[in-house]
């Protein structure tokens, strides 16, 4: 017997019996005996749980993780705190076991939260309506691209490259398959080089796609490109970190048609890169473009408000080989997750995390530089990331840093071949001022 | 507080926080130019943390779940969701680790989506997987984005066509058009395997593959799938199979024994990882030694006694997702083949086929059974067929929820008039069958002697049938703070 | 079902009702109650050409949705602005709510059409 099967060999008797057979094999006869296998599977066998636990708790232990070590690391995941009522409630079973609300009466509890969650998406990136999530940042701005080429003319989307270097690798992966090139703007004191824009440009652009914060941690001024967008009939697509629209000019403002970015740190972990959600909004405009899941507002018979998915005549199941994409789920728990994490910060904790954060980013950049032993590279405003470049190969320095203890910056050789011996910090509310100190400490001693 | 209707920020007052943080003692300035900062209000709610936690389980209450009850909800396989899973994926040492951090810390999470992988190989008879995808859907993006890059490679540039039978799921046609291909329907017959002369009008050297859920959508096993497999291979196209309805056949049959090249699974379905209200899932790709140098990036893989993540494949069709995976997906399902082994993993299948089977055979006196055969793990129902009268589907599934349950799977597949799709699992006991094969009688007994009761239904919610038609028309997506 | 035999059809289920070189365009009564309700109507920009049989639109429903094809060639000289806000409408009166006018490019391309009568034929044979 199993714990998750609860028919017993006598109940199996009375079934077959109902159903005339006298095995269950012979439920199986449809399936041809040439392809059947007729052997077990290589698993093993079935574990207790006490083995099952020592055997994953065991894996685990070999993982030193940013709860042990003091995490300076950043780059598209976070380590921003996460409040304990948030996975308190999250884990409430009657959210986690249920699946996509499409029987509205008694979905209500995922519904109302994911009309709770557009409000709030809304509300931060400033644009007029949110989706229910998308499955993370990158995947997000190509389904924006994907817009972008059912709405518009062309054949091309222009990308500054210094958007998110797995962001760019995702959107090109998927405008490949579609025939669509995809152009990047080169970088130019570390912000988007409008000029090489300008000569990128053409009536053949379908989007232009910037993010803010840049990889860099920079906040580029985006709203030359918004006018290039508007002049050449290109969709101005914004990705963001929604901590930094706390204090920063929004997409909206900029006059953004799409705004996505990654919701990790609206309160789910880290998690070793996901599950995390892709957040999409967009103006009024684009409504009926929008992938994925919506809820709307409507009324029951008795005139009582109530929450329904809506909008569907978009999604694949209707559409099918005429949708513009083909998402079914959104990601509804991580969605909540930052609903309630919103929530419990509210409209003053969200602006003290966004300046706690860059407050203790500019602390560290300057304590960092006050050592002698970093020069700048980039001399611009930025948030809760800064590049530093330093005379020694940045994952040796970082091994040295394992040491103590801490987990590094981003080793930009990774992903920008000619930007040796620069690393990109990032320091978040969760910093203390003792561990600021102590990195740099330690990086003084080992320079 | 019965009937709980405020939204958060209907409860929000000036003042209020439900957070703390620890005070900077060194309040230096933060140098941001103004016109790179917000000028609009932020109008998040401001609520105490006591008030939060009243109102998300005020919702909460008004959520369906596996947990409250049976959940038959065709193509979906709502199976029991263990609880050691989720604390094994809840293991700090999993939740905080950066995706970023150097190899030697993160040796633990790699040896267990290397593990994964390799089971998911044995149970599906593949010979790689990774596990990128973030659902179904990206799954079956990732496969034929493979199947594209695969015939790319050969230099066989015409194959723009991809084969979906008329009984699949919406993604599959959805799937192949984002993945720049053109979609040619094949129909299926009355028991939804393909129509073999059809299949064969379309089969010629423009067909870059054929997709199928085997099960099909009927819950049936598609008989001829080695002729289909020989004819697809034959035209130079390749097999791609849904794993929608692996729950049927685990232990059983594989697809990479049947011949198909790439498949998908939904680790949300059959590995008993929950659906979190719609998400996250997980949609691992599997494929044939001959797919492998396109699999996407980055590629898992074991030198001597460490894991490492290999990029360099040159062929490879990219990456969809950031990082790795939905990783604490993953952990959940590795948690769940470990728990059941081989003989558990066929023991479920064997157990959902007898389960929907028994609920069949009860209920075809009462129902309209459009095709009488044995099925696997699920089968669908007409509605009351002729007997109908003013009564719908959607009536006889809102009647279910007054009777406590959660409704089946209404009007798919498409090619069965008011669909009623039932798919029990093997979780579910003889006794809880029995019960939902009662009410389902009592229905359908209803619909014919007092129809209003099903047209009204359901009675029993606090919110009643909602306008649909009044959400799509004057769509209201966010609250308005007025 | 109602079916106008002073209007012309196509086999989209489009109907045509000609005044000199100008045509108003809508969607029978078959192809709404086909549809069920209608609550949205994406509509064409003023000034386009489009061929026959190109998709100039959308119609939607709740649980279904159908590309509007062109009867005929020609350029869009007003859409029915009134369906923005009412899609409704046409489930109301699908032959007093035309969806598009359009400047008739190539009259022989309405022999094409069918009669009243024919169409009535076409939808008995798609029941």
């Amino acid at each position: 017997m199993f714990p998750y099967i609860p028919n017993t060999k006598d109940d199996e008797k009375t079934m077959l019996g109902l159903l005339g057979k006298d095995s269950i094999d012979e439920l199986f006869e449809d399936i041809p005996k040439s392809i059947r296998l007729n052997r077990s599977l290589d698993l093993g066998p079935p574990l207790s749980e006490i083995e099952v636990r020592e055997k994953i708790v065991n894996m685990a232990r070999k993982n030193r993780t940013a709860q042990e070590l003091t995490c300076f690391l950043g780059a598209g995941a976070y380590d921003h705190y996460i409040p304990s009522i948030v996975p308190h409630l999250v884990f409430r079973s009657e959210f986690y076991t249920s699946y996509t609300p499409y029987q509205a009466e008694i979905n209500q509890g995922t519904l109302q939260a994911i009309f709770e969650y557009q409000t709030m998406i809304a509300d931060l990136t400033g644009m007029d309506i949110s989706n229910a999530s998308l499955y993370d940042g990158a995947s997000a701005t190509a389904e924006a691209a994907l817009i972008a080429l059912d709405k518009q003319k062309g054949d091309t989307i222009i990308v500054s490259k210094t958007v998110h270097p797995e962001t760019r690798q995702v959107l090109k992966t998927y405008m490949d398959v579609k025939g669509v090139k995809v152009k990047e703007i080169d970088i130019k004191d570390g912000v988007t080089d409008l000029e090489h824009l300008k000569d990128l440009v053409d009536k053949d652009c379908l989007g232009i796609i910037v993010q803010n914060p840049n990889f860099f941690g920079i906040i580029e001024d985006c709203s030359e490109v918004a006018d290039i967008a508007k002049e050449n009939k290109a969709l101005m697509i914004m990705n963001v970190d929604p901590i930094s629209l706390g204090i920063l000019k929004t997409p909206g403002e900029y006059g953004a048609d799409i705004a996505v970015g990654e919701g990790q740190s609206l309160g789910n972990s880290l998690n070793f890169g996901g599950p995390y959600l892709g957040f999409m909004a967009v103006k009024k405009a684009l409504m009926r473009k929008m992938p994925g899941r919506i809820v709307g507002q409507s009324e029951d018979r008795e005139g009582n408000r109530g929450f329904t998915l809506t909008l569907q005549a978009r999604e694949q199941h209707i559409r099918r080989e005429k949708a513009i994409s083909n998402i079914c789920s959104n990601q509804s728990l991580n969605a909540l997750t930052a609903t309630i994490y919103m929530a419990t910060l509210g409209k003053k904790g969200l602006k003290e995390v966004a300046l706690q954060s860059s407050q203790k980013a500019h602390y560290t950049y300057n304590q960092l530089l006050k050592t002698g032993k970093f020069k700048k590279v980039f001399d611009k405003p930025f948030f809760k990331e800064f590049v530093l470049e330093t005379t020694m190969d940045v994952d040796k320095l970082n091994e040295r840093l394992l040491e103590k203890g801490i987990i590094g910056g981003y080793n930009l050789v990774k992903s920008y071949p000619e930007r040796k011996n620069q690393v990109l910090f990032c320091v978040t509310e969760k910093r203390t001022k003792e561990e600021i100190d102590n990195l740099v400490k330690v990086l003084e001693e080992i320079l | 507080m019965k009937n709980y209707d405020k939204l958060i920020f209907e409860i929000s007052k000036k003042d209020r926080i439900g957070y703390t943080l620890p005070k900077w003692e060194l309040e230096n300035e933060v140098e941001i130019p103004e016109n790179l900062l917000r000028e609009e209000e932020l109008h998040l709610p401001e609520v105490s943390e006591n008030q939060i936690i009243r109102h998300y389980t005020a919702l909460s209450k008004k959520n369906y779940g596996v947990d409250i009850g049976f959940y038959p909800l065709g193509s979906c396989t709502m199976k029991y969701n263990p609880k050691i899973n989720e604390e094994m994926a809840g293991l700090s040492k999993f939740t905080t680790l950066h995706p970023y951090q150097s190899l030697e810390n993160i040796q633990g999470s790699l040896e267990l989506m290397y593990n994964l992988s390799n089971d998911l190989c044995e149970i599906t008879g593949m010979d790689h997987f990774t596990l990128q995808p973030a659902a179904g859907a990206q799954g079956e993006l990732v496969g034929l984005m493979m199947i594209k890059a695969y015939h790319k490679k050969r230099g066989d540039t015409k194959r723009t066509k991809i084969i979906v039978p008329d009984s699949a799921h919406g993604t599959n046609p959805a799937t192949a058009h984002v993945a720049g291909f053109n979609v040619v329907e094949v129909q299926s017959d009355y028991r939804g395997d393909i129509d073999l002369n059809s299949l064969k009008k379309v089969l010629d050297d423009e067909v870059a593959g054929l997709m199928l859920t085997n099960p099909s959508t009927l819950g049936l096993f598609e008989r001829n799938i080695e002729e289909i497999s020989r004819l697809v291979h034959e035209a130079g196209g390749l097999l791609y199979y849904d794993g929608a309805n692996l729950n049927a056949i685990m232990g059983k049959a594989r697809p990479g024994d049947m011949g198909f090249d790439v498949v998908h699974l939904n680790l949300h379905k059959t590995f008993s990882t929950p659906h979190g209200g719609g998400g996250p899932g997980s949609g691992p790709v599997g494929v044939k030694e001959n797919l492998r140098p396109f699999l996407p990036l980055p590629i898992i893989e074991k030198q001597e006694e460490n894991y490492i993540l290999n990029d360099n494949y040159p062929d490879s069709i990219g990456k969809v997702k950031s990082f790795y995976g939905n990783f604490g997906v993953l952990v959940r399902a590795y948690s769940y083949i470990l728990t059941m082994g081989a003989e558990g993993l066929k023991r479920a299948s064997e157990m959902a086929v007898l389960n929907a089977n028994y609920i069949q055979e009860r209920l075809k006196e009462h129902y309209y059974l459009p095709i009488d055969e044995t099925c696997m793990h699920e089968f669908v129902l007409g509605g009351l067929g002729d007997q109908l009268g003013e009564v719908t589907t959607l009536d006889i599934a809102k009647r279910i929820i007054d009777y406590g349950y959660h409704p089946p799977t209404m009007y798919f597949p498409l090619i069965i008039p008011e669909a009623l799709m039932i798919e029990p699992t093997e979780t579910e006991s003889l006794e809880e069958l029995e019960n939902f094969i009662e009410v389902m009688i009592k229905i359908s007994k209803e619909a014919r002697e007092k129809p209003e009761l099903l047209k009204n239904a359901p009675n029993n919610t606090a919110i009643k049938r909602i306008d649909e038609v009044r959400a799509a028309r004057k769509p209201i997506l966010k609250w308005d703070r007025g | 079902m109602k079916t106008p035999t002073d209007l012309l059809y196509s086999k989209e289920h489009e109907w045509v009702r000609v005044e000199g070189e100008i045509a108003y365009v809508g969607i029978s009564d078959y192809a709404q109650s086909e549809l069920g309700d209608i609550v949205y109507v994406e509509l064409p920009e003023v000034g386009e050409d489009y061929e026959v049989e190109e998709s100039f639109g959308v119609v939607e429903s709740v649980k279904a949705v159908s590309d509007l094809y062109m009867p005929i060639s020609g350029t869009i000289m007003e859409v029915n602005e009134d369906l923005e806000d009412q899609p409704e409408l046409i489930n109301e009166d699908a032959y007093e709510n035309w969806i598009i006018k359009v400047k008739i490019a190539d009259k022989s391309e309405l022999d094409d059409l069918l009669s009243g009568k024919e169409y009535q034929e076409f939808c008995a044979k798609e029941e």
